[in-house]
């Protein structure tokens, strides 16, 4: 009773470093412990709060682990089928200029199933933000080798690791987007340190100003890891991450506005 | 204001009618034998008169899914494409579908399967009216005979989808397609501003946020929603059977034909009554729902029935169905791109009243 108390005295206003979002809901989370998506998910709900965006945002959930996307952020939302997020948010943003539309979507979704749409929304220049989380792997569905899986990666359909003689490399997306006319901000970032997640988040911010100005798609690549189907502790998974994929899949902006002619 | 009469193509009319009646967006891909739709409408140009949207897709599929986003924002759209592209688009339609959500889509039907060939044909029956995407569900689905009904399907397949947050389909051939007939167009509608409250337009504080999905993973909560969904169907089937009878009171034999063979069949009847054979024709309108009651009705006044399709024999199926074995029930049709004459339509319903 007495420590009851003691917390109470505690939770004062001048006391307050952090607190939940309001746009993110209080339904739990579906990610496995570690997961970078619970990270980038309150990224961006946080920039929709402070922004005061919720009024005007439309987002686009994808298929895959962040499927139940809507039942987390207190927005209006659209469940795509796998791989249409660019073109669902495309007849939104058309119809409704005004408005921010953003999707979400992961490596499988985007770059796979999704490859036409994802090139065809960027090269007509659609006036939507693309969030493109890439762990290398199709999580929801148990652990399948994705576009983006790094070489020699091992996987439940690359179980002796991907060869790409037979398989492919991994898909640059992000830097194949980046070559377009009508992307107007690329960047690629992660979230698998504090300090990563502090330049995510300001990424992000710039990503959601920039579409605001309605000159073009912006696309924000995360770096993300799947602790589950890697078979690895979060801690460990961050930092095969670091050592791994950063190799492959660069950190910073690919394409700025400045870079851009008028 | 007054309607209009032009001279037009059955896709031009189709277009036309489009921004007549007020559309939002159109999301297309070019596909012969429709092209002329997204032709038009580029050329046309409504974004600066009535605001609506026209946008070449990069593919069926893009086109469908903007289709989707579209409506999930409570906007008037359409789509439109021939056989094989309206098969790459039935992923789209099943989760529009399973959203509820409202919007039309028309089909030019051309012959197949495969690339199959450009010239009209009504093989893709089955596909329009039994679902042809997976799970469980139901276009709605009218079938113009002429270029008058593509203008005038526009509207009612939106009033039909809006009413019943259910996608709607002009099945159509390309016969109907690419001939040219006087239409009479309708005044142009504005564009409507009233915002549908399920629509997701961007959740203002007055409201609980909205959630277009077709997902459920619970699956007592999926199986309430697949009964909403047949619930919703069976009054589809109450409420909307429309069809036209022609000379079917003293008919002894009834030819059921839709689109471009009811035009056909028309002649047929007249031709073969020219021969002392009472013959009749009942034309579905509404292919979903199906007039299966008429038919059961007529089972009772007539000796045989003939559905008349340019297909291996698809909608003889649903009047089979229909008349549960209380007469006999044949298929006669040519395929391929080929429109069945109709005289051969008298000379098969011929031979079947000598065989039966």
């Amino acid at each position: 009773m007495a420590e009851a108390t003691g917390i109470k005295e505690i939770i004062k206003p001048e006391n307050l470093v952090y607190t939940k979002t309001k746009i993110m809901t209080d339904n739990v989370l579906s990610y496995c412990p570690g997961c970078g998506h619970g990270t980038a998910h309150r990224i961006l709900a946080e920039i929709i709060d402070e922004e005061g965006l919720q009024s005007e945002t439309i987002g686009v959930c994808p298929v895959g682990c962040s499927v139940l996307l809507y039942n987390f952020l207190d927005i209006d939302w659209q469940e795509a089928a796998h791989g249409r997020a660019p073109a669902v948010a495309t007849g939104i943003k058309r119809l409704l200029p005004e408005k921010f539309v953003f999707t979400y979507q992961g490596d499988g979704d985007l770059a796979a199933i999704g490859t036409a749409e994802t090139i065809h929304s960027c090269n007509r220049g659609e006036n939507i933000l693309i969030i493109f989380i890439n762990n290398g792997i199709y999580g929801m569905t148990g652990g399948q080798m994705a576009p983006t899986t790094l070489p020699g990666m091992k996987s439940s359909t690359s179980p002796y690791g991907r060869d790409v003689a037979e398989m492919g490399n991994p898909l640059k997306m992000t830097d194949i987007v980046a070559t377009l006319p009508g992307t107007y901000y690329v960047t690629r970032q992660s979230v698998h340190t504090p300090a990563n997640v502090r330049k995510t988040k300001k990424a992000m911010r710039k990503a959601i100003q920039y579409q605001k100005l309605n000159r073009g798609t912006c696309f924000v690549e995360i770096v993300s890891n799947c602790p589950s189907n890697w078979k690895m502790t979060p801690t460990q998974s961050n930092k095969w991450l670091e050592e791994n994929m950063l190799k492959y899949y660069p950190l910073g902006d690919l394409k700025t506005p400045e870079e851009k002619p008028a | 204001m007054e309607k209009e009469l032009r001279l037009m193509k059955g896709n031009e009319a189709v277009a036309e009618a489009a921004i007549r009646a007020g559309t939002d967006g159109y999301f297309g891909y070019p596909i012969t034998p429709q092209s002329e739709i997204l032709e038009y409408l580029m050329l046309a140009n409504p974004v600066k008169t009535t605001g609506m949207v026209v946008l070449q897709a990069e593919s069926e599929i893009a086109a469908i899914n903007m289709v989707y986003g579209g409506a999930a924002c409570g906007k008037k759209v359409m789509t439109s494409s021939s056989s094989p592209g309206i098969s790459l688009k039935q992923e789209g339609i099943s989760y529009i579908a399973g959203a509820e959500l409202p919007c039309l889509i028309v089909n030019v039907v051309r012959g197949g399967p495969g690339l199959g060939t450009i010239q009209p044909a009504q093989s893709d029956y089955f596909q329009a009216t039994k679902g042809g995407g997976h799970g469980d569900y139901h276009l709605i689905v009218l079938a113009p005979a002429s270029v008058q009904e593509m203008a005038d399907f526009v509207e009612l397949g939106y009033d039909l989808a809006f009413k019943y947050r259910n996608p709607a389909m002009i099945l159509s051939d390309g016969a109907i397609g690419q001939m040219m007939e006087k239409v009479w167009l309708s005044p142009l509608k504005e564009r409507s501003k009233s915002v549908p409250e399920w629509a997701t337009t961007g959740k203002p504080p007055t409201r609980e946020r909205n959630i277009i999905t077709s997902l459920d993973l619970d699956p007592n909560a999926q199986e309430v929603f697949n009964q909403k969904l047949v619930a919703k169907y069976d009054e589809i089937r109450e409420k909307e059977v429309r069809y036209e009878e022609f000379q079917c009171d003293d008919a002894e034999y009834l030819f059921i034909a839709y689109g471009t063979s009811a035009r056909v069949c028309q002649k047929s009847v007249q031709l073969a009554r020219g021969q002392g054979i009472k013959a009749g024709l009942l034309r579905p309108v509404t292919l979903f729902p199906f007039p299966s009651k008429r038919l059961a009705e007529l089972a009772g006044s007539v000796k045989l029935m003939l559905s008349v399709e340019m297909s291996a024999g698809q909608m003889v199926e649903d009047v089979m169905l229909a008349v549960n074995g209380k007469v006999p029930v044949y298929h006669f049709g040519r395929m391929g791109g080929i429109v069945t004459a109709p005289d051969e339509v008298v000379e098969n319903l011929k031979s079947k009243i000598i065989g039966g």
